[in-house]
C-alpha cells in the first residue's frame, strides 16, 4: 500500500478550514484542505461584518490585500413598528482604528482570497470535493472518504460549518435542535459607489453596519441588517427556527415587508436584485458547544457551535478564524508530541478556554434565553414608537405632561415586566 | 408589482443536477403544524402547499442551508444531503 498520508485533513475550505490549512501549511506541515463548492466562499454566506482583530494577529494588514468591501465607521441599530422606526446613529474613527476595525465582506470574493492564502503556503487545496464520510478505526478518526476514495492523515480538523453532517454521521456530535438555530436569509443589491456614499453619508471605502429590531421579525426572535459593500448593498433577516411554524407570515413575506419599509426602502432603491442566499447561523451560545476533539479529531468555527448572537452583532466569522488557528496550534503541538490521541489533543480546549473565544461565549452565556422573551420583539419597539409619536406628533389638542404621557405607554406593557426584563437584560450582558 | 420569489432565484447561478435530488420529502405527511415550519422557513420557498394543503417541494433552487433539515428530517425530510461535488447553488457573492 502506498497511499499517501497527511499530517492534517481539513474539511470545509470556509474561513475557520482555511485559517486552520493556512497556519498549518506555514509550519510546513503536510495538509490536506478539502471543499465541496466550486470554489472556496461559493457555499457561504454572511450578513456581513468581519471584526478584523482574529485574521490581523495571523495575517498583519490583511485588510490591505484581502477583497474586503467596506471597513465600517457608522453603525445604526432601529427599532421598528409597522411603520416607524427609532435609529440610533453612533459614526466614529474610533471604529476603525487598527486592531478595533471591522471589515463588511462578500464571502464569495473573501473565502477564496483566504483559501488561496492557504494553497500559497504551502497546502494542497482542492475545492469541488465533498467529504462524504470520515473513516473511524478503533474509535478513532484516521481520514475521511471523497467519491469513493480514502485519504488518511493523523488528525482531521472539521471546519464543514453549521451543517456538519460529517460529525453528525459519524456520532461525534448531536443533531442541531431548532432552538439553537436562526435562518438567515439575504438580498445583494447592486448600486454605484457613489450612490452608496451619498445615502450612507460615507466617503469612499467607508461603510455601515445597520441592524433592526421589532416587526421586521414579526414577533420572532431575530432582526434584520443592511450592510454596506462596496457597489452593493446586503439586506437581510435572521430569524429563530423555534416558533417559526407558528409564524403568520413565511420569511419571503417578511423579507418583502422590511425591504418595502419606509425606512428601507429609499436606501434599496433603483438597486439592482443580485443574488439572494440563505443559511442557518448558530445562535444558542455556550450552551450547543459540545464536543470540540477526541481521539483524530478536532470541530472549529460554526461546526462547533462558536457563534454568539447578541441582538445587536453576530459574531461568527471572527471565532471561525480564531478557533480554525488554535485548532491548528493544537496540532501542531500534538505533531511535537506525536500524539494525537484524545489527551493529547485537549490542549485546544484549554487555548479555547484563554482565548476571547469561550471568554465572551461564557459572558453571554444566558443571552440567547432572555431574547426568547417576546415583549423585546413585539411590545417593546410599539412601547418606544408610541413615546415618540407623544413627544414629536402635534396635532392642536391640550398638552398632557410628559412623564403622564410615557407612564401610559410603560403602564401597558406593565411596570413589574419592565423591571424584570430591565433587570435580567443587564444580567445577560 | 411584487417580484416573485422565482423571479429573485432567477437571478442565482445554480448547477442542477437533473434527476437526482439531494433533499427528498413525504409528501403525505399529514400534520399541518409541520408543515407550516418548512412553508415559513425556507429562504428559497420551496415547501409550498396546494389548495388541498398537500406539500409540494422542488429542490431546483436550493440554497443548502440547511433549515428544512433542522427543522423536519425524520418527519417530512426524508432524505437531506449537500448536492454531488461541484453541482447544486454557487453563490458568487455569498
Ligand atoms: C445571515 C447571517 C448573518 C451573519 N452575520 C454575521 C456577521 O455579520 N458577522 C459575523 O462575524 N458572523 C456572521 N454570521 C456568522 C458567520 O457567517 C459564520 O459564523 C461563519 O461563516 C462560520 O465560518 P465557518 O468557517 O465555521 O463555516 P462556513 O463558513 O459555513 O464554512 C464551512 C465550509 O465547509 C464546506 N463543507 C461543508 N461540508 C463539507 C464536506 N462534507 N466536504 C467538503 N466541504 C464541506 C462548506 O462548503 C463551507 O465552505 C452570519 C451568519 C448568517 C447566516
Ligand atoms: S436547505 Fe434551505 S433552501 Fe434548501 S430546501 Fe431546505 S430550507 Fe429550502
Amino acid at each position: 500500500m502506498n497511499e499517501e498520508r497527511f499530517d492534517a485533513i481539513i474539511v470545509g475550505g470556509g474561513l475557520a478550514g482555511s485559517t486552520a490549512a493556512y497556519v498549518l501549511a506555514r509550519e510546513g506541515l503536510e495538509v490536506l484542505l478539502i471543499e465541496r463548492g466550486n470554489y472556496a466562499g461559493s457555499k457561504n454566506m454572511t450578513g456581513g461584518r468581519l471584526y478584523a482583530h482574529s485574521l490581523e494577529k495571523i495575517i498583519p494588514n490583511f485588510a490591505a490585500e484581502a477583497p474586503v468591501e467596506r471597513r465600517v465607521v457608522r453603525e445604526r441599530i432601529s427599532m421598528m413598528t409597522q411603520n416607524d422606526a427609532i435609529t440610533m446613529d453612533y459614526h466614529s474613527p474610533r471604529l476603525a482604528e487598527t486592531g478595533s476595525d471591522s471589515y463588511v465582506v462578500l464571502r464569495g470574493k473573501f473565502d477564496r482570497w483566504l483559501f488561496d492564502k492557504a494553497e500559497e503556503a504551502g497546502a494542497i487545496a482542492t475545492a469541488g470535493i465533498k467529504a462524504d464520510q470520515l473513516i473511524v478505526e478503533n474509535n478513532r478518526v484516521t481520514g475521511v472518504i471523497c467519491g469513493g476514495e480514502e485519504m488518511k492523515a493523523d488528525v482531521v480538523i472539521l471546519a464543514d460549518g453549521a451543517n456538519s453532517l460529517l460529525a453528525e454521521k459519524a456520532g461525534l456530535r448531536k443533531r442541531v435542535q431548532p432552538s439553537q438555530v436562526a435562518v438567515g436569509v439575504k438580498e445583494t443589491y447592486g448600486l454605484p459607489a457613489k450612490v452608496i456614499e451619498d445615502r450612507f453619508g460615507l466617503s469612499s471605502d467607508e461603510g455601515a453596519a445597520w441592524l433592526f429590531a421589532g416587526s421586521p421579525s414579526n414577533g420572532l426572535v431575530g432582526g434584520g441588517f443592511l450592510y454596506t459593500n462596496k457597489e452593493s448593498l446586503s439586506l437581510g433577516l435572521v430569524l429563530g427556527l423555534q416558533h417559526i411554524g407558528e409564524s403568520s407570515k413565511t420569511i419571503e413575506d417578511m423579507m418583502v415587508d422590511f425591504a418595502n419599509h419606509a425606512e428601507i426602502a429609499p436606501f434599496i432603491k433603483d438597486g439592482k436584485l443580485l443574488e439572494r442566499s440563505g443559511h442557518i447561523v448558530p445562535e444558542a451560545g455556550l450552551s450547543m458547544v459540545s464536543t470540540l476533539y477526541g481521539d483524530g479529531f478536532l470541530i472549529c468555527g460554526d461546526a462547533a457551535g462558536f457563534c454568539l448572537n447578541i441582538g445587536y452583532m453576530v459574531r461568527g466569522m471572527d471565532l471561525a478564524i480564531t478557533s480554525g488557528e488554535l485548532a491548528a496550534k493544537t496540532v501542531l503541538e500534538a505533531k511535537e508530541k506525536g500524539d494525537f490521541s484524545s489527551a493529547s489533543l485537549q490542549s485546544y480546549k484549554r487555548m479555547l478556554d484563554q482565548s476571547f473565544i469561550l471568554k465572551d461565549l461564557s459572558v453571554y452565556k444566558n443571552f440567547p434565553a432572555f431574547m426568547e422573551n417576546p415583549r423585546i420583539f413585539k411590545q417593546y419597539p410599539a412601547m418606544l414608537s408610541n413615546i415618540m409619536a407623544d413627544l414629536f406628533v402635534i396635532d392642536g389638542t391640550p398638552a398632557v405632561p410628559l412623564r403622564k404621557k410615557a407612564m401610559k405607554h410603560l403602564k401597558a406593557v406593565g411596570l413589574m415586566n419592565l423591571a424584570k426584563d430591565g433587570l435580567k437584560g443587564v444580567k445577560s450582558v | 408589482m411584487r417580484v416573485t420569489i422565482e423571479e429573485k432565484l432567477a437571478v442565482n447561478k445554480y448547477f442542477v443536477d437533473e434527476g437526482n435530488a439531494h433533499i427528498e420529502i413525504d409528501p403525505s405527511y399529514s400534520d399541518m403544524k409541520e408543515k407550516m415550519k418548512l412553508v415559513n422557513a425556507c429562504p428559497a420557498g420551496l415547501y409550498k402547499l396546494n389548495e388541498e394543503g398537500t406539500l409540494f417541494f422542488d429542490y431546483a433552487g436550493c440554497l443548502e442551508c440547511g433549515t428544512c433539515r433542522v427543522l423536519c428530517l425524520g418527519t417530512i425530510v426524508k432524505k437531506w444531503e449537500f448536492p454531488e461535488s461541484t453541482k447544486g447553488v454557487e453563490f458568487r457573492y455569498g
